[in-house]
């Protein structure tokens, strides 16, 4: 009798343990989004869309650009990214070719719309936007967590993300250091400032932001703080090229009489301006510039 | 024989509809679905049944909105100009959504609490506070010039303070663009049922006032000696108004157009008082509102184009092309 109910205890307590053992694996993998809320994935994600270039950046940088099924119209990089079928855009998802590429997660920026409509049809959404250097750190790891790999192989990628960043920074001449600079993300104008993932690498190299931290990563600005703040340096993208030098009072900055003016291309300022795996590229490209601009002078 | 023309119109208009959602639901970015022709996959099936058919539907539903409150517009203030965002409720959604936006950050769905409430919330609410504040600033509704005039001024003050929040931070401006294209993609069923609700309210509620609204065309003061209780009326249907606007803003945006050129389509079409033009109104809105969607969705596949944008280009030709013909018959 007791031999019995030792048998029976035996088996209700390894049938608790296979119980508790299952629904550990079915807790899968567990990432944090930028809002701080818990996304769980039963297994590594392996069909990945994505919506924000910075974020497809990442997924390649990690050497996973196989599993992106769908990509945002903007991400163009890498070259194999743009033979993917394209999925709108951050104010137009397209919801009906997202859900027909049966992703297991969708990879987007937390301002984009429908977020709530992807969530109701059954689908992950990870929402992260990178705007600092920590950022883009927190967003290649929490991207590589996602998709099952191993973290030292997160922590590598953004090791050598930031070794490019450093030796972008240490290829700076003395003299281009005493700059001080204007950095233009948009000809509303936007400037980017100390506090925005491009300041932090102008911070890191030295050189002066007229656009103090405070004003938030990204401010707007009026041509006129520009021109009390007499720039060393203008740093634009290629969409500020045509109304840069017409705006008021503009033509007597010191930036614009000495031509010390670099307006990147297009394919340079989706590198610059992007906060992801490129941003070493783009710290050389700024680094490029400020040396150039210095040696005009001297 | 007037009432045979409307009955008429409106069974075509209605099977219009239908046809609209069968197409609705056949046609998208991701081709032609014969869904009706046997048991599609899995996925087919979501997208069939999960995001086309509630989207036609919400279409459907959110154009009937927009062209009955167009409707009520236009008899409420006896003007053929008057369109559904007159009281500044298209301003104060934007307002509400900039709003909402720039507080929360975008991150509108970590409220958990009930996630359709946000911008849709938001849009809502800023809708109704702003067609109350036109009212309050016009004192009442019984002047319809005041009342024109107040919901004028709210709608640019509205916009300027939406545009002073908008320049505050990039990430509101992104999501204000996305809610000035008025676009159907993310209408889900919770969606069609409160527009659903919303438009058996406004339709029954303005039904049983288009009495007055046919007195009001004889001018207010003939109206009032007919005996109409014209400042309840009046309250009454600028609430209609604003909760039928509210309600299809909130869930697509500013969609333009449509609720100006739905009554007059169906004034070209039937001369009937306000009982059939609030109901042809409603369903010719519906129709083409849909019928824009579907078109929308296919003309640059497997990429969407936003049904706001197409609204605006269709519904401006047709009001065109329809001053030319009455100025042409003129003269």
């Amino acid at each position: 009798m007791l031999e019995r109910c030792l048998q029976r205890l035996m088996f209700a307590m390894s049938l608790a343990l296979s119980l508790a053992l299952i629904c550990t694996a079915a807790q899968g993998i567990t990432v944090w989004d930028d809002r701080q809320q818990a996304v769980v994935l039963a297994k590594p994600a392996q069909r990945i869309v994505s919506l924000l270039p910075s974020l497809t950046e990442t997924v390649c940088a990690l050497g996973q650009c196989a599993k992106l099924v769908g990509v945002d119209r903007y991400s163009n990089w890498p070259e194999s990214v743009k033979s993917l079928p394209r999925m709108g855009g951050g104010i137009d998802p397209n919801i009906e070719s997202i859900v027909a590429q049966k992703p297991d997660l969708v990879l987007l920026a937390g301002s984009t719309r429908g977020i709530e409509r992807l969530q109701s049809l059954g689908i992950t959404v990870l929402s992260l936007e990178p705007r600092t250097h920590a950022d883009v750190k927190r967003v290649v790891l929490t991207i590589a967590q996602a998709l099952g790999m191993p973290p030292t192989e997160a922590a590598r990628v953004w090791r050598d993300i930031d070794m490019g960043v450093e030796s972008a920074v240490q290829s700076l001449s003395a003299q281009a250091r005493l700059q001080r600079v204007y950095l233009e993300v948009s000809p509303t104008p936007y400037g980017a400032s100390e506090s925005s993932f491009m300041g932090e690498t102008l911070l890191r190299m030295g050189v002066g932001n007229i656009l103090p931290a405070v004003l938030g990563p990204f401010p707007q600005i009026n041509p006129e703080f520009v021109v009390r703040s007499q720039p060393d340096v203008i740093l634009a993208g290629d969409s500020s090229r045509q109304s840069l030098l017409q705006r008021p009072g503009w033509a007597q900055l010191r930036a614009v009489k000495q031509d010390r003016i670099c307006v990147f291309s297009q394919d340079q300022s989706d590198v610059v301006m992007r906060a992801g795996p490129r941003m070493a590229e783009g710290a050389r490209w700024i680094a490029q510039c400020l040396n150039q601009t210095a040696k005009g002078v001297s | 024989m007037k009432r045979s023309s409307v009955t008429r119109w409106g069974l075509g208009l209605l099977l219009l509809g239908l046809f609209g959602v069968l197409g609705g639901t056949t046609v998208g970015s991701q081709g032609v679905e014969m869904w009706w022709l046997g048991a599609p996959d899995p996925v087919v099936q979501q997208i069939v049944w999960d995001i086309r058919l509630p989207r036609s539907l919400g279409a459907w539903l959110g154009g009937a909105l927009l062209g009955l409150a167009g409707a009520i517009a236009q008899g409420l203030f006896r003007n053929p100009l008057a369109d559904p965002y007159l009281l500044g409720s298209a301003s104060g959604a934007s307002l509400g959504v900039s709003l909402c936006v720039s507080l929360l950050g975008g991150s509108v769905t970590s409220l958990g609490l009930w996630p359709r409430l946000g911008m849709t919330g938001a849009a809502f609410v800023g809708a109704v506070l702003a067609v109350m504040l036109t009212l309050s600033l016009a004192r009442g509704v019984q002047q319809t010039l005041r009342l024109l005039l107040a919901g004028v001024v709210v709608g640019v003050v509205l916009g300027a303070m939406t545009s002073l929040v908008a320049l505050m931070s990039p990430q509101v401006m992104q999501a204000m663009q996305g809610f000035l294209l008025g676009s159907t993609s993310f209408i889900g069923w919770s969606a069609c049922a409160l527009m659903a609700l919303a438009l058996g309210v406004c339709l029954t509620g303005s039904w049983a006032l288009c009495r007055v609204l046919d007195a009001l065309t004889l001018g207010e003061s003939t109206a009032l000696s007919l005996g109409v209780p014209l400042p309840q009326a009046r309250l009454l249907l600028v609430g209609l108004l604003s909760l039928a606007t509210g309600a299809a803003v909130a869930q697509m945006g500013l969609v333009a157009f449509v609720g100006l050129a739905a009554p007059h389509a169906v004034r070209s079409l039937v001369r009937c008082t306000h009982g059939g033009v609030l109901v042809l109104s409603a369903l010719m809105g519906a129709a083409l509102l849909l019928m824009a969607d579907v078109l929308a969705r296919s003309l640059l596949a497997p990429q969407e184009m936003p049904v706001g944008v197409l609204t605006a280009v269709l519904g401006g030709g047709y009001l065109l092309w329809r001053m030319n013909r009455v100025g042409g018959g003129r003269a």
